[in-house]
């Protein structure tokens, strides 16, 4: 009984606290609905350059004007952002964050019927502190614990709104593919462990998987194909097919209608992926991760395939070991269009520092650098149509940055999505005393009093995603959690 | 735990008897190999003659003065001879033409394993961490691998000088302060047993809905504070060793040898103070323990992670505990902390006047990322010069070999990076590159698979 009534004074707390959080968010929200002026600001489009001394016009969550000395239209905000760069929102092509742990659904070596739109967690702190590095668009990805995962999510970070508008619409869905040692678990089917072994075990196999369920596709699709045909003959009396939702997304990624977006490592594993989607007749959208796509930079270039990749994280496996920062710059120079991720909620919260340090690793330019993780990945979702570049007509997904966002010293002052202030830092250091106040009133309440002044024991928050969770990681990351 | 129980004994005359009979066994000598602090860069430990460098026309961050503009840096037996606006190279120096760049000490991170672990999902290439709770006698200066690839990945990246810690139990062992250059653990040397490592006894520490509600249960602060308990003793023992070793060496005719004890033996530098002894220790609850055990055992405590030491500024500063901050951009401990409540650690610790250095406290791969840690705390309030002393002078200070590192300074090694802008950015290139007074080409394993692949058509 005291144990409940614990549980339902820490869930106000936690409550009160997300609200709290929230209700930067809610206020910013009806002003944001107006129009804003952004005056005078470094703006690097990452389309066309960047321009000095210029004025971006945010009407109705879109930009409607960049130049210089805009009118600002009557009762909108005038934002001075004079000394200020303006970046268009982070995009994050490979994450996690709102799935809460549930990223691997690991029981079969298939799980292409597995959504992550239905396990999305819009209260997730993640989401906060994300928008607060300036990102604000993000591909959710399936983990890579099997051959063919479950199907992708593109969302906007729209904090404090409800899980329903995250999703971007009409962004083309995907489908998590992932090769090497996550798929056929070598670093976790370890003796002892009890870890029951899952088919494959081996690259060799991972191939006969992935060829196997596109096998299945083809003539399910068949099936399908026959049953409309005759339908539209006028035959009577057909039964349909039965539907199966295991196959129902590989008939789109066959159709080119899903994005293959496939986790890899080692080179010849590239080639191998390359080489089935050539035979049955689709284009890999993006290699993840690709740490040795440098290797074989000219034939992701011919197959057609985009690349998304650690800036310079390597070697904590065997199969990244051969990676190199210089990655990113040797592909962007094959002439593939290449992102940096994240694939972490601690590395997304500063994906503009991944980005500028492909600067020194392979000499990339301010704006091919900024591209790796705005246009370029607003590319690779297939949703450069509204976002990732500064340019009148797209969302207003916009960040300003105390000072050149490639700079070390940087960070987001505002972080707007779809024209929307989800992110003030002036007013995120303004509610943290009377949140402070708030906390330790709850603190102090009598259910709340420490376990040996005979308070009950207060249960924390179920475990929060960890900071790198795609990857066999997991494991590792909970060894080291443990041992601090 | 096998060790005697030392400190119940008073080393009076009147006890020297049954001391005597106690300790009859004769033993060898107990000479660690490298139980001197030398220097180990030093030319004679090398095989190359070292030659005489002058760096000129370069812009000089000293760190621990003020900046010289266009000035000059003589090297010569593996250390900085001379600094200045202008300075007497000797006949016969090469000639280093820094026009348009900057000098700067090499930097310093207190956190890493370096060479202890290659791949750390391949299990045979760790060696962080031995078995057992209780491993004072352990040293890492015995397994770094002088061939890893993470080495010049890192000191390419401006990062000369780390301490390799070991991990696990609760005494991991003793951290070896190394430079990133030499062919063995011997060459690499600095201060081969630098700082024990201790992980101060909690309770528990695992994540999960329950697990905590179990943690914290009146059995598990017992079960702690035994732990902590067996702590103190166990030190207290060392002390006593050190004074029955003492006693011994003073008159070997009346007094009795103390029978060889490898674990005491070990801790006695520690327990009397005279080296440091790190603590890994996260959250104010835990600092604070430390802090006072430290206090109670006279202890030289540096507190490594020190992720809520923003919380507990004024009682570090008042025992001057230093703090290896290896959590700049560590997720925040809790999830209604400010979201930038770590970046702001260290400018919170250096406003209250806290000692403190920033550390990547990753084993080795990633240790390069050191300057953007110290930036991103720049980025966050800390002033960008105090995030360069965060990475070069204070880890040296902390360790306390500042005497001989950690800035640009006639006598000092001559660690030095030489740089094409700001130390700290990402779009900076290193253009030179000294360790030890030798000059370290800028290659690694990564500039190498660079070289070979970026223009395969």
């Amino acid at each position: 009984m005291k144990r409940l009534l614990t549980l339902a004074i820490l869930s106000a707390l936690a409550c009160a606290v997300a609200s709290a959080q929230a209700r930067g968010g809610s206020q910013a929200r009806t002003n944001a609905s107006g129009d804003t002026l952004i005056r005078n600001a470094t703006v690097m489009t990452a389309s066309h350059g960047t321009l000095p001394a210029t004025d971006i016009l945010i009407r109705g969550g879109k930009i409607t004007a960049i130049g210089q000395n805009l009118k600002a239209p009557e009762g909108a905000r005038v934002i001075d952002a004079t000394g200020k760069y303006v970046s268009p929102g982070i995009i994050d092509p490979h994450s996690h964050s709102m799935m809460d742990g549930s990223v691997n659904e690991c029981t079969k070596s298939v799980t292409s019927m597995a959504n992550t739109r239905d396990i999305l967690n819009p209260t997730s702190i993640s989401i906060y502190r994300e928008l607060a590095g300036g990102t604000t668009a993000a591909l959710l990805l399936h983990g890579s614990c099997n051959s063919i995962g479950g199907q992708s999510t593109t969302v906007k970070l729209k904090w404090g709104h409800p899980a329903a508008d995250y999703p971007v619409p009409g962004a083309t869905p995907g489908i998590k593919f992932a090769l090497g040692e996550n798929p056929k678990r070598s670093n976790f089917n370890i003796a002892g462990l009890g870890v029951a072994p899952r088919y494959p075990a081996t690259r060799e196999g991972v191939e006969e998987t992935i060829r196997d369920a596109l096998t299945r596709a083809r003539e399910y699709k068949a099936k399908w194909d026959d049953y409309r045909a005759a339908t539209a003959r006028g035959e009577k009396n057909l039964i349909p097919p039965r539907r199966d939702l295991e196959l129902e997304p590989l008939v789109e990624v066959i159709e080119g209608k899903r994005f293959v977006h496939s986790h890899c490592y080692v080179s010849d594993e590239i080639l191998m992926l390359m080489q089935v989607a050539d035979e049955f007749g689709f284009k890999v959208r993006t290699l993840q991760h690709v740490l040795e796509g440098y290797k074989v930079a000219s034939e992701i270039e011919r197959h057609g395939a985009m690349g998304s990749t650690f800036t310079d994280f390597w070697g904590y496996k065997m199969e990244a070991y051969d990676a190199i920062p210089y990655n990113a710059a040797i592909m962007t120079r094959h002439g593939i269009v290449t992102t940096v991720n994240s694939d972490s909620d601690e590395r997304a919260r500063r994906l503009n520092i991944e980005a500028a340090k492909t600067m020194r690793y392979g000499g990339l330019t301010e704006e091919e650098a900024l591209r790796l993780v705005t246009l370029n990945s607003a590319i690779q979702l297939g949703i450069d149509n509204r976002t990732g570049s500064i340019d009148t007509g797209k969302d207003a997904d916009i960040v300003v940055w105390n000072t050149n966002p490639l700079s070390v010293y940087s960070h987001p002052e505002l972080t707007f999505v779809d024209g929307e202030i989800l992110f003030d830092r002036q007013a995120d250091i303004a509610r943290r005393p009377a949140l402070e106040a708030e906390r330790k009133q709850l603190e102090q309440a009598e259910p709340n009093r420490a376990p040996l002044q005979g308070g009950t024991p207060p249960r924390t928050p179920p475990a929060i995603r960890r900071a790198y969770t795609d990857d066999d990681d997991d494991q590792q990351q909970e060894g080291e959690d443990n041992q601090r | 735990m096998k060790t005697a129980r030392l400190s119940d004994f008073n080393f009076n005359a009147a006890t020297r008897l049954a001391v005597l009979l106690l300790f009859i066994i004769a033993l060898g000598c107990l000479s660690p190999a490298f139980a001197q602090d030398t220097d180990r860069t030093d030319a004679q430990m090398t095989n190359t003659p070292l030659p005489t460098y002058v760096i000129r026309n370069a812009h000089i961050v000293t760190v621990s003065g003020a900046d010289i503009d266009n000035g000059s840096i003589v090297i010569s037996q593996g250390r900085i001879s001379a600094v200045g606006a202008s300075v007497n190279a000797p006949a016969g120096a090469q000639e280093i033409d820094a026009r348009g760049l900057t000098v700067y000490p090499g930097m310093i991170d207190l956190g890493t394993s370096m060479g202890l672990q290659e791949v750390p999902a391949v299990v045979s290439t760790d060696d962080t961490t031995e078995l057992g709770d209780i491993n004072p006698n352990i040293s890492t200066i015995w397994s770094i691998n002088p061939s890893s690839s993470h080495i010049a990945v890192t000191r390419v990246g401006g990062v000369t000088s780390v301490l390799s810690l070991p991990s696990g139990g609760v005494i991991s062992g003793q951290a070896a302060f190394i430079n990133l250059e030499g062919s063995s653990p011997r060459e690499m040397s600095v201060v081969p047993e630098a700082a024990l490592v201790v992980n101060f006894p909690r309770i528990g520490g695992g994540g999960g809905f329950f697990a905590a509600q179990q943690a914290i249960t009146p059995d598990a602060l017992t079960a702690r504070d035994r732990r902590i308990e067996e702590l103190r003793r166990l030190l207290r023992d060392a002390e006593a060793y050190g004074r029955a070793e003492d006693a011994y060496r003073k008159d070997p005719k009346s007094v009795p040898r103390p029978a060889p004890d490898l674990k005491l033996a070990a801790l006695v530098p520690y327990v009397r103070g005279q080296r440091p002894v790190i603590f890994r220790a996260e959250r104010e609850r835990e600092i604070r323990a430390v802090v006072r055990f430290a206090d109670e055992m006279k202890l030289k405590a540096i507190i490594i992670g020190g992720s809520d030491a923003w919380k507990v500024t004024s009682l570090l500063k008042e025992r001057s505990v230093p703090v290896i901050l290896d959590s700049v951009l560590n997720l925040p401990l809790r999830e209604d902390d400010a979201y930038d409540a770590l970046y702001e650690n260290a400018s919170k610790l250096q406003a209250a006047g806290v000692r403190f250095c920033i550390s990547t406290g990753d084993a080795g791969a990633h240790v390069r990322d050191l300057p953007f840690q110290a930036g991103m705390a720049a980025a966050y309030g800390l002033p960008k010069d105090e995030a360069l002393k965060s990475v070069t002078l204070y880890p040296a200070q902390v360790l306390g070999v500042a005497d001989r590192m950690g800035s640009i300074e006639q006598g000092k090694l001559a660690n030095l990076v030489i740089a094409d802008g700001d130390l700290l950015e990402p779009r900076s290139n290193i253009k030179f590159l000294f360790i030890g007074g030798r000059q370290i080409p800028l290659t690694s394993r990564h500039t190498i698979l660079n070289d070979q692949f970026k223009d395969r058509k």
